[in-house]
């Protein structure tokens, strides 16, 4: 039997007891298979339209289908939302929403006391809870006592919900995630229109499927409304203060650096060409980038890293901007080619999606363990400039800014981003087209220059005296015909040479090249003039910033200041240093920035590192801080 | 030829393509020969030299591109058919050729070979066989014999060597011929072949290297062993070879295998005609087959494959062009906004 969905709007009874909230921090946490990630996308979409500001944690295993039930199989995702600006996804959830014993045991110890825990009952038997060491039932046993627990059958209920739908008990157990968000879309007052669209669009092919999945989400919302369990719901007021004037969205790291790729692309009038080899977490802008052909974006998927790297190379011979995106493991493989690229002086991106390491280490976790290798992961001296963006939405900037310098300077360029900003989330001012970048590029067109006796010729190692770029000539340019290598060339001529004095000169020229990168001056953000300094890159700048913010509160003065540019260093860095009694520089390494920071400028920076494959949480860095500003 | 590729305004000579920079292969290498016809061969293209493109990997054929006045890259071991790949794909509008050698192409960068071959990208790929390493000054390859002495094999080499002809052909290339660097007219012919091939086009060179290998190669000049060694393939035509056609392929009725048979009067009826253009391989790989890697003894060359399939860079270009008809050129605007947005107004 078909059922039709009605068109009408769910609407709160003012007969319960409504609470405002500043913030709200709310995990979803299932099986791998229960459909968390795509509840938390849905609940964070909802979120953005209402107009709080947010930001976002998935966190899931790498395995696509672990064994159902355990807790290696545990898929969650956080999500921050408030009514003021906010900068990390939130240190402990306010609310859990465990749909099994395993989810609940893999995130309870992350919940306060006296939070709000709502757990699927029905999946509470004793063969589910035994399998991830339950005795005794912890809804019964008082372990739970600490926290405000809600049982609610889930399971049961959205079947339920779903018997007029002709489908089996197992097809219909599936929707039980649209209950859950259904649920807790009432909790915290969310527009729904959204999720019963996007319910629609999904599934338009199997118009059943959609109406069972709108009907259980309508299902859940009604059990909020109706049971007296849930007495209270709570409203998020909009952060309408918090944002600059603007039309928003919400986007995640990777989707913000596939944008950037294209907008650079369009900004430098230069076809976009992506030379990629899947590999977690970078796979979803070759994904994101392969759907844009009609921007003139060719992908190329290729047999390996090497050749990821190898025909984005040969395109930007031809003239592309080029590109390859990959995680740590892959940049290993890249590395030759890169030092080609060095050597033979073109522009291209490499994106480096950090994950944890050593080899193929935590697939699907964060780390900043890649910046070393970045640095000096190559034979020779082969000097790349490396941009880091902060936050999600900053992938869009730092990718444009990766492009610019890349173009300007014939540069192969790393762009470091990570797997907490590729895969987290929050609002983005949509910039005007007019507001980017100017990328135009000037290719050689003919002779630059003239011989002893007078003959005009093309020298393709004859550098523009500026930015020391050398000339970018195209095949298919009459007269500019020249040969490339990756022997050392001689300079101006570009011809083989292994002339020592040569050598040194061009081994000097290319280092000279990247340290005269044009790279804006830090900024730092002092209003108390504190003597100490914290100093971040990349995506610690959410968690870095919160610390500083709670440290302030608490009548603690400190100095903050992040790199986006890790090589070359901004020119006033070493300055900004020295001017503080102390300097400490976290992140989630064993101390690369500060390997480099206490090399080249002398100075005592401290480290503070986590490796444990998740950002810094905001109230332990403080903690963290505080302790090492009272040190000597 | 495909229409893309921008022609010359002027006939060109061998000589518009002598770069100026000194060649600097060993006296006596094989590879002066390739060079002077494939620069000779060049004018025939008829195509701009400046949309002409060499790029190499490692090795002493990689140095290739520094003597041709076109365009070029001498990259890194082994990655010459993916840097290609990508100039190929990006820049329809350029003949791109890529040079290798055995080392290069089959052993560090087998990879790249096998999946440049089954992609069919359009590029020429020019695999100089010497069946050793010559630049590192003489370790064995993967076409070397086994029981190859060498520096690095001094008590005879274990590796079962590579038939590149039957490796190419097992990759799904589309066209795969074998030549001698010493028969110009040959590799020329082969050359007209490959170029006019649409798709990849592997061409397997047996070249010598006199420091290292010298001589590898002799059972196939030597007119009068090269009579009884050498099967010259035409498409078309029964497949025989030896003193007066006194030679010639059969296909076994009882195993399907090919082998070689005395041809007596009356039975040339029943000799293998060469169709380099039959849809199926095995008859083409039965053919390289024949030879035996160590005395080279019934070794074919000339086209054995050249068929037809989708290229690469073309259909790319294809779904390129068909993205912007469905869905229009893109509007950067519209790509940025999404379908999911709200507005902060100003408080004023």
């Amino acid at each position: 039997m078909a059922v039709q969905i009605s068109e009408r709007v769910l609407t709160q009874s003012p007969d319960k007891e409504v609470r405002r909230l500043n913030r709200v921090v709310i995990r979803f946490a299932g099986d791998s298979g229960d459909g968390m990630q795509l509840t938390g996308d849905r609940f964070t979409s909802e979120t953005a339209s209402f107009g709080n500001d947010l930001s976002t944690l998935p966190n899931f295993p790498a395995e696509i289908r672990a064994p159902a039930g355990t807790l290696p199989g545990v898929s969650s995702f956080q999500l921050h939302f408030a009514d003021h600006d906010i900068l990390t996804p939130g240190d402990a959830p306010d609310v859990l929403v465990a749909m099994n014993p395993a989810a609940l045991k893999a995130n309870i110890k992350d919940v306060p006391r006296g939070g709000e825990v709502i757990v699927d009952t029905d999946e509470f038997t004793k063969r589910a809870m035994q399998k991830v060491g339950y005795d005794t039932s912890p809804l019964e046993d008082g372990s739970l006592d600490a926290y405000r627990i809600h049982g609610v059958p889930l399971t049961t209920l959205t079947v339920e919900a779903l018997k007029e739908f002709d489908l089996s008990r197992k097809e219909a157990e599936r929707s039980k995630n649209m209950f859950a968000l259904g649920l807790l879309s009432w909790m915290y007052h969310r527009p729904t229109e959204g999720t019963e669209q996007f319910l629609k669009q999904k599934f338009a092919k199997k118009p059943q499927i959609a109406a069972a999945n709108i009907a259980a989400f309508r299902a859940g919302w009604n059990f909020g409304e109706t049971t007296e369990d849930f007495a209270v719901s709570y409203e998020v007021a909009p952060a309408a203060t918090a944002f600059p004037v603007g039309t928003y969205r919400n986007i995640s790291g990777n989707l913000a650096l596939a944008y950037g790729l294209i907008a650079a692309s369009q900004q430098a009038d230069l076809p976009l060409f992506l030379g990629s080899y899947p590999i977690t977490p970078a796979s979803d802008i070759l994904h994101e980038l392969s759907k844009h052909k009609n921007f003139g974006v060719r992908t190329f998927q290729a047999e390996d890293e090497i050749a990821g790297i190898g025909a984005a190379l040969g395109a930007a011979f031809g003239g592309s901007l080029a590109v390859t995106t990959t995680s740590g493991p892959g940049v290993a493989l890249k590395s030759e080619t890169i030092a080609l690229a060095v050597s033979m002086e073109l522009p291209l991106v490499v994106v480096d999606i950090q994950r944890g390491g050593p080899s193929t280490g935590l697939p699907t976790k964060t780390e900043q363990a890649d910046l070393l290798q970045a640095m000096y992961g190559r034979n020779g001296e082969a000097p790349v400039p490396i941009v880091a963006p902060r936050t999600p939405t900053d992938c869009f900037a730092a990718a444009l800014e990766a492009a610019r310098i890349a173009l300007t300077y014939r540069t192969p360029v790393f762009l470091l981003s990570d797997g907490y900003l590729a895969n987290g989330s929050e609002p983005w001012r949509i910039p005007a087209l007019t507001e980017l970048p100017d990328l135009t590029v000037q290719f050689a067109t003919g002779p630059n220059h003239t011989l002893d006796d007078g003959t005009d010729v093309f020298w393709p190692y004859k550098r523009d005296p500026q930015t020391l770029a050398r000339p970018w000539a195209l095949p298919g340019t009459p007269g500019l015909e020249h040969r490339i290598g990756g022997i050392e060339k001689e300079d101006g001529t570009g011809n083989i040479s292994y002339d020592p004095a040569n050598h040194e000169f061009m081994v000097r020229t290319r280092r000279a090249k990247v340290d005269g990168v044009d790279v804006p001056d830090i900024e730092v953000d002092d209003p108390h003039g504190a003597t100490s300094l914290v100093l971040g890159w990349g995506s610690t700048y959410g968690p870095i910033t919160a610390a500083v913010r709670r440290l302030r509160t608490a009548g603690v003065p400190i100095a903050q200041a992040h790199l986006r540019h890790l090589n070359p260093f901004p020119g006033n860095l070493g300055e900004v240093l020295r001017s503080y009694d102390k300097v400490v520089i976290p992140e989630m390494n064993l101390g690369q920035l500060a390997t480099l920071i206490r090399a080249k400028y002398l100075v005592d920076a401290r480290s503070y590192n986590q490796v444990n494959g998740m950002p810094f949480k905001a109230e332990q860095l403080a903690a963290a801080l505080q302790e090492m500003l009272r040190e000597d | 030829m495909r229409t893309e590729l921008a022609l010359s305004a002027k006939p060109l000579t061998a000589k518009d393509f002598k770069s100026d920079q000194e060649t600097r292969w060993c006296p006596g290498c094989g590879d002066y020969a390739i060079l002077a016809a494939v620069q000779g061969f060049m004018p025939e293209l008829q195509v701009a030299k400046e949309n002409i493109v060499f790029v190499s990997g490692i090795g002493c054929s990689s140095r290739f591109p520094y003597y041709m006045n076109t365009y070029g890259m001498h990259s890194i071991h082994g990655r010459a058919p993916a840097i290609a790949t990508g100039l190929a794909t990006s820049r329809r509008d350029l003949s791109v050729w890529v040079v290798t050698g055995d080392g290069d192409a089959l052993s560090i960068g087998g990879n790249h070979l096998i999946h440049a071959l089954r992609r069919n990208v359009n590029l020429k790929i020019l695999l100089f066989n010497n069946r050793i390493y010559g630049l590192t000054k003489g370790q064995y390859s993967p076409t070397s014999e086994v029981g190859k002495i060498t520096k690095s094999t001094p008590m005879g080499s274990l590796d079962a060597p590579f038939n590149p002809v039957s490796l190419a052909l097992g990759a799904e290339a589309s066209f795969v011929a074998r030549t001698i660097d010493s028969d110009r007219k040959h590799l020329t012919e082969v050359l007209r072949q490959a170029a006019a091939h649409p798709g990849t086009a592997l061409i397997e060179i047996y070249q010598n290297c006199n420091i290292f290998n010298d001589g590898a190669f002799d059972a196939l000049k030597d007119k009068q062993q090269a009579e009884e060694a050498v099967i010259r393939l035409e498409h078309g035509k029964p497949i025989r070879f030896g003193a007066d056609g006194a030679r010639g392929v059969v296909r076994d009725p009882a195993t399907g295998d090919l082998k070689v048979v005395d041809v007596t009067p009356g039975d040339e009826a029943g000799l293998l005609v060469h169709d380099a253009h039959a849809a199926s391989p095995l008859t083409a790989i039965g053919l390289a087959r024949l030879a035996d890697p160590d005395t080279l003894h019934h070794t074919p060359i000339g086209v054995l494959r050249d068929v037809r399939r989708p290229v690469y860079d073309t259909q790319m270009a294809h779904q390129l062009d068909t993205a912007v008809e469905q869905k229009g050129k893109g509007d950067l605007a519209a790509l940025l906004t999404g379908n999911d947005t709200w507005t902060v107004g100003s408080s004023s």
